[in-house]
């Protein structure tokens, strides 16, 4: 304990964008890329294995088990493991995101597909859709809620443990948490904290407008209700 | 591989304060101990919640906050604010973040419950407690169980960071070879953290066969 103030201003103004690797800018501009990227492959991978574990159920036991080991592991732990493979860059903090991305967006698929009523599929059967079409243009669209459901929770969960990188030396904001602890200053931490509360808030604001845009008939029912 | 046989072949890692036994006794002592407080805390509140259908908003803000909520910012600020030294500032983040998994789930337990099956409860004769002990919890138990084994991953994973702050276990194993530059003991502790926490999951599993009323098992 200390009589250090919880936050001082003036160190937030000269180190928002100094020139240097710990700039609080740079520091955030890295915490982006290694937060969303993860969230961006774990999508465009889960999309067709989901589909694949909707159509074929046995792959789904063994897939949700093996996801959920993966997401049974602290990320400190895989970020170590991946350090013996990729080293000191951002790919070790990335890969491991993706897979706790996965494990989230994969049941979220499956889900979203299982929750398309049996008589919206038949309707566009009967309608003369070819499986392919039917999926990107019936299944896929009335699935939205539940994926984009997953989505936020893993967007959420990315930006929050990218910080925990810092301890293998990369972790964006996380950085700030360190910084804190070894002078004794509260500032960064805090600074650390509200920033990633603030990236979680906005990006899971933009996911539920996302939602609204992509899914304007759930508005219209309840409008109508 | 050579680094696992360096690790776990070393016999000065077998033995004394720092050796791999008296370390994961620890990390099961701080693990167990914020896991039991975040369960009294956050299974009565859940199911309280969950009944009287009063405080909802208490549970999505948690869960939210959860979430969203860096661990290792959280417990980097709460040592430094309380002081270095005994256990109690490091378990005091250890079970904020246990509390919403177990709270959420308890309470959607509870909330999910089929109305048919809670009005022909008290169409029984059943008072409000008797409902919720006798009818709603155990219907709601899956979900109970689910939240407990969330929480108590959740829990192991932070006490793994929780060594950067002093905290003993087997986060010590990788902290310390970080600093070192000894990756044997990195890896090593990496193994020896994943392993307790499939003990866990598959420990939650098993608990899952045992305690879920058979009639409830098959509706799932």
């Amino acid at each position: 304990m200390n009589d250090e103030p919880l936050v001082r201003w003036d160190w937030i103004a000269r180190n928002w964008d100094n020139g240097g690797p710990s700039a609080i800018k740079t520091l955030l501009e890295s915490h982006v890329v290694m937060a969303l990227l993860p969230v961006v492959f774990g999508l465009l991978i889960a999309l067709p294995l989901g589909v694949a574990c909707a159509r074929w159920r046995w792959l789904y036991q063994p897939t949700a088990g093996l996801m959920n080991v993966v997401y049974s592991l602290p990320s400190l732990v895989l970020f170590s493991i991946f350090l013996s493979v990729t080293g000191l860059t951002q790919s070790t903090v990335i890969i491991p995101l993706t897979f706790f991305t996965l494990a989230v967006l994969i049941p979220a698929v499956v889900d979203g597909l299982g929750s398309v009523p049996e008589h919206v599929r038949q309707s566009a059967v009967a309608m003369g859709f070819r499986p392919l079409r039917r999926l990107l243009q019936v299944e896929l669209p009335v699935a939205v809620p539940v994926v984009l459901g997953g989505l936020r929770v893993a967007t959420v969960s990315s930006i929050s443990l990218v910080s925990v990188g810092a301890l293998i030396g990369q972790g964006g904001l996380g950085n700030l948490f360190i910084d804190g602890w070894q002078r004794q200053f509260y500032t960064p931490i805090v600074v650390g904290i509200v920033l990633i509360v603030l990236l979680a808030v906005l990006s899971d604001g933009l996911l539920v407008l996302a939602q609204r845009l992509l899914t304007p008939w759930s508005r219209a029912r309840r409008r109508t209700a | 591989m050579n680094w696992l046989i360096d690790f776990f072949g070393d016999a000065a890692n077998w033995s004394g304060p720092d050796g791999i036994p008296a370390r994961i006794l620890e990390h099961l002592e701080f693990s167990a101990a914020a896991f039991l407080i975040a369960a009294v805390i956050a299974v009565p509140l859940g199911l309280l919640i969950g009944h009287t259908g009063r405080g909802a908003f208490v549970v999505v803000v948690s869960a939210n906050a959860a979430r969203a909520l860096p661990t290792l910012g959280l417990l980097v600020l709460v040592v430094l604010l309380i002081g270095v030294g005994t256990v109690l500032p490091v378990l005091i983040p250890l079970v904020v973040l246990a509390v919403p998994p177990i709270l959420v789930n308890t309470y959607e337990g509870v909330r999910g419950v089929d109305a048919d099956l809670r009005d022909a409860a008290y169409g029984m004769g059943l008072r409000g407690r008797q409902v919720l002990f006798q009818v709603l919890t155990p219907s709601a138990l899956p979900l109970i169980l689910l939240g407990l084994r969330l929480s108590a991953i959740q829990v192991v994973s932070t006490a793994t960071v929780a060594a950067f702050v002093g905290l003993g276990g087997l986060g010590r194993f990788i902290i310390d070879g970080l600093a070192t530059k000894t990756y044997s003991d990195v890896i090593g502790g990496a193994v020896l953290i994943a392993l307790l926490a499939l003990a866990v999951q598959l420990g939650f599993t098993l608990l899952n066969r045992v305690v879920v009323s058979p009639g409830v098992r098959q509706v799932r």
